[in-house]
């Protein structure tokens, strides 16, 4: 047999004393690469799978967010919206569309200029996905995903605006890692009521909404959270980034124009 | 009479029980038998990385080097744990959320290193299938029991169809919110193996010391 037969090298590594060393590394060497192979398969083609289910557990939060704030949801429809126009862009798939690996993409996303970036994001994707609910033709309520740099994690929620685009029909959030009993509180529903009726800005004004430090006093104010003034401080500046001129501002404007 | 390979099958279920002879794998009994159908699933995925990595350590039982055995098991448990959670999430999502840390703590389940160590390192495949088969089913059965009980006294449904109508759904029953919690599971667990050591008596272990007073010596 010739040496560069396969079959002749594995005879030889089977033969080998177990304990010596040639043979520790390559038993370590082969094991750890037939389970690198096992479980990068299993991975890769079931992916789709779990992305699939996790989609379908987001829209299932956002129907139970609009339900939890105004009754029935009803159907809503997912558009992709490019946030500089503003128009929505039919060419993307809103089902598959992923905000967040948008984000990442030097391709599909465009750094925020330091001075627009108040929540603390670095970049943001070029399209966002938005959920809309029609009643006669027109649209009665608006879901916006927002996120922005909290006290010391990433704050990501959802936003339902109604018909006239400026009064807080909800605001939810799912995702967080501020300090538990503190920060944390964001999620509680207790607190997320608080938004609701809140007004995002006057005639024509950027937005005005915040978290106040303390009772909130007037209609773009909620209550802040004792113990938490920064993470009520990221909530403020992310819902004025996205509901700004960077952010949805460009949508929100062209829905109020083909409102009125 | 039955053959080894049926005892190989049948033993580990009731007579040599790793969770209610051995006591190993209370964590995950305990964490995940609040309701029926998590049970099952955990009993489901436990079983099937048991007999899988029994198969592939038999399998190369004979080329391990002694020095890196443990690590070579634990791989090896490591990725099929893995693959298991990774089919979950994508066959059975809502459970596999409810399970959430236990099946990746499959790999720290006594119950799996300890088969491969002691029986997988040093028996053919066939008998070390059967031999996770068994001792899977075995973990199983006591899961299923302690499931089908918290489940059925705790919130008066299995498998979520009610069975027992609760008072607040207009019936006669109080559920037992203690059944739900952690504890329940490890009273119950006491009662199981009680009851099965009253009926076996030879799997009542020798006490470690006895007290002086007797006069007799620590055996």
């Amino acid at each position: 047999m010739g040496k560069l037969n396969p079959v002749y090298w594995w005879r030889l590594l089977l033969g080998l004393p177990n304990d010596g060393l040639t043979k520790t590394l390559a038993v370590a060497l082969l094991v750890a690469l037939a389970s690198a192979i096992v479980v990068s398969t299993a991975s890769v083609h079931l992916r789709p799978m779990q992305e699939e289910n996790r989609e379908r557990e987001r829209q299932a939060r956002i129907v139970a967010l609009v339900s939890a704030a105004i009754g029935d949801a009803g159907p809503l429809i997912a558009r992709v919206v490019e946030l500089r126009t503003g128009r929505y862009s039919p060419d993307i798939d809103p089902v598959t569309f992923d905000q967040r690996a948008a984000a990442g993409d030097p391709a599909r996303s465009i750094a925020i200029p330091p001075e627009a970036d108040i929540a603390g994001l670095g970049r943001r994707a070029n399209h966002a996905r938005v959920f809309l609910r029609e009643v006669n033709g027109k649209i009665d309520l608006i879901v916006l995903p927002v996120y922005g740099q909290g006290y010391q994690s990433i704050l990501y929620g959802y936003l339902a605006l109604r018909g006239d685009f400026n009064t807080v029909a909800a605001l939810s959030f799912y995702e967080q890692g501020d300090t538990p009993g503190m920060g944390a509180r964001i999620t509680e529903a207790a607190w997320q009521a608080n938004w609701r009726d809140r007004k995002i800005a006057d005639d024509g004004g950027s937005p005005k909404i915040a978290v106040a430090r303390g009772k909130a006093e007037g209609p773009y104010e909620v209550d802040g959270i004792s113990g938490a003034t920064r993470t009520g401080q990221g909530v403020t500046n992310l819902l004025r980034y996205w509901l700004g001129n960077h952010g949805f501002g460009p949508l929100l404007d062209r829905l109020r124009k083909e409102g009125s | 009479m039955p053959g080894p390979y049926t005892k190989t099958l049948m033993d580990p279920l009731i007579e040599n029980n790793p969770v209610t002879l051995q006591i190993l794998g209370i964590c995950s009994a305990l964490a995940v038998t609040t309701s029926l159908l998590t049970a099952l699933v955990m009993s489901a995925a436990l079983t099937s990385v048991l007999v899988v990595s029994n198969g592939a350590i038999s399998l190369i039982r004979n080329h391990i080097p002694s020095a890196i055995r443990l690590i070579v098991q634990i791989t090896i448990i490591a990725s099929l744990v893995i693959v298991a959670d990774e089919i979950l999430k994508a066959y059975a999502f809502e459970t596999s959320k409810r399970l959430s840390v236990f099946v990746g703590l499959i790999i720290t389940n006594c119950i799996v290193l300890a088969r491969a160590e002691s029986f997988a390192m040093r028996n053919p495949p066939v008998p070390s299938l059967l031999d996770g088969l068994g001792n899977g089913l075995g973990y199983s059965l006591i899961l299923i029991a302690l499931g089908s009980v918290r489940e059925l006294l705790g919130a008066g449904t299995l498998l979520a169809v009610a069975v027992l109508p609760t008072i607040r759904q207009g019936g006669w029953f109080e559920p037992l919110a203690l059944m739900l919690n952690p504890a329940s599971a490890f009273f119950m667990l006491g009662f199981l193996v009680w009851i099965i050591r009253t009926v076996r008596r030879h799997q009542v272990e020798e006490p470690e010391f006895r007290p002086r007073t007797t006069g007799s010596k620590a055996g």
